[in-house]
């Protein structure tokens, strides 16, 4: 019985019907059953083949990290690459060690690898990142590598990173290149990675003393795209002012968005609740989103007013030293 | 463990892989394209696999591939290669529940059951890392799931007597 069942849940009722009538093969039920294009796949053993052999294929192939924004896109048949290069096999990649006044985070470090690393939490908006990002099975698998390179603008990385020093280290068939975050993305989905070039490193400079950093986005629920993020920095000086801020707002443009004028009404001035209200105003003003499922333009830019709020706040209580929680929120999280 | 691959410049139509499921190894060659869930429910006749919203979303087809808990609709079949695959089929021994299933039956942590296996994988990895998991935890550990019967208070309740019963002994992965 349930292996009648099985076949009803392929296709619509009435092809399941006539399959159940003409009891098809094992091999015939499995190709309906499979959703993505067929593709060739490719396993090398190194950063460097792999990307001589996605230059050589051209922009059809694709290569193939975590594969948790990539493989559902596949079976929607929204992207449908010839050709599969998959990074998983190669070692060495999975990196996060502090050396030098930086961290040095692989490529193929898993977002929960990066959540888990003592290492990594001594920046603690990278744990925050890290931890909140959709659920567990997802964070087991995407890596931060794929999504710095991915530039979605609903990613969570971008906006964080954005508020640290960060640079990428690339590989491709022209030699490795290292390029600054902020001009590493272009637009949305769009970075500058030439053909066959494929990230091999993130650096991320520690930040200097009495400094803090948090990351608040709020999505519906664990395994979707937050509606709106904010990720801030702040370095503290004499008598508790501030002598730099660092405010990037995410999911509400084509890509994270520094609010520059939110960061001018914190700088040099003591962390008040009022001229955080400033600072909050103005990213609100910085924002530009788009009406979508997760609401309207008008809701995300007040999301992004509480949020840059919360931030702030948290971003200073760090920086003065004191330990205090923060990621993503959503509904069932206490 | 890796094995280097001589047809580099072709590529794969078909992939040879060696897969340990529930403690025991598969070879098989599968198309690229196959789905890992594909594989454990189609080609290994493990159907306590569930796939539920097929989209990432839902966890129903939560398994643990060496010992982290995956979704594995968004995973491809070659992705397991040498890799140790738990499903819910390994869970209890012959007749006698796994102590997180006894859990989930005792406290009626469900209902129509569908998305129970995943549920019971995800516990699975938050107790073997996680043996006294706080209130929190052990929501945010089960965040990735989706109870479409909405039984949720009495999943907790499972989850927090299985930490009870297994507390201090192993989990298996």
């Amino acid at each position: 019985m349930l292996r009648r069942l099985r076949r009803f849940r392929i296709g619509t009722a009435k092809q399941g019907l006539a399959s159940a009538v003409a009891r098809p093969t094992r091999k015939q039920e499995n190709r309906k059953t499979v959703y993505p294009n067929a593709f060739r796949y490719y396993r090398p053993a190194t950063l460097e083949e792999a990307s001589s052999i996605l230059a050589e294929l051209g922009e059809d192939a694709k290569a193939l990290a975590g594969g948790q924004s990539l493989i559902p896109l596949m079976k929607l048949r929204l992207s449908a690459p010839s050709s599969l290069v998959d990074l998983n096999f190669i070692p060495g990649l999975a990196y996060i060690e502090r050396r030098n006044g930086s961290l040095h985070l692989g490529a193929m470090a898993r977002h929960a690898d990066i959540e888990n690393s003592a290492a990594a939490s001594k920046i603690p908006i990278l744990h925050d990142c890290a931890a909140g990002i959709a659920d567990v099975q997802v964070r087991n698998r995407g890596t931060i590598g794929g999504s710095v390179a991915e530039a979605d603008p609903s990613g969570d990385w971008g906006a964080v990173l954005l508020t640290l020093d960060t640079e990428v280290h690339t590989i491709g068939p022209n030699g490795a290149r290292t390029i600054a975050l902020p001009d590493f993305i272009t637009d949305a989905y769009t970075s500058v990675l030439a053909p066959g070039e494929l990230v091999n490193e993130i650096t991320v400079k520690a930040p200097p003393k009495s400094s803090g950093g948090s990351f608040v986005a709020f999505k519906r629920c664990a395994p979707v795209y937050a509606s709106a993020s904010a990720a801030v920095g702040v370095t503290l000086g004499d008598r508790d002012t501030c002598k730099d801020a660092r405010i990037i707002l995410g999911c509400v443009g084509l890509t994270s968005i520094r609010a520059a004028e939110a960061e001018a009404a914190l700088r040099g001035q003591k962390l008040t609740p009022k001229a955080i209200e400033a600072a909050a105003e103005a990213a609100m003003a910085a924002a530009d989103p788009q009406a979508d499922m997760r609401g309207s333009a008008g809701y995300k830019r007040v999301l992004v007013r509480a949020l840059v709020k919360r931030a702030i706040d948290i971003a200073a209580r760090r920086a003065r030293g004191e330990h205090v929680e923060a990621s993503h929120e959503y509904a069932g999280r206490i | 463990m890796w094995r280097p691959v001589t047809n580099m410049r072709e590529g794969f139509n078909r992939v040879p892989i060696e897969v340990r499921v529930n403690g025991k190894l598969y070879e098989r060659t599968v198309e690229p394209r196959m789905l890992l869930v594909e594989l454990i429910r189609e080609e290994l006749d493990l159907t306590g696999t569930h796939v539920g919203c097929d989209t990432t979303y839902c966890g129903a087809c939560t398994v643990l591939m060496n010992g982290a808990a995956v979704k594995s609709c968004t995973m491809f079949a070659f992705q397991a290669h040498n890799a140790e695959i738990s499903t819910v089929e390994g869970l209890a021994h012959g007749d006698e529940l796994h102590p997180i299933q006894k859990a989930f039956a005792d406290n009626h942590g469900l209902q129509c059951g569908y998305c129970t296996p995943g549920f019971l994988m995800s516990t699975v990895q938050l107790l073997s890392r996680k043996p006294h998991p706080t209130e929190k935890e052990i929501r945010k550990a089960i965040a990735g799931n989706t109870c479409r019967c909405t039984g949720y208070q009495n999943i907790l309740k499972a989850i927090r007597a299985a930490a009870n019963a297994t507390a201090g002994s192993a989990v298996p992965r």
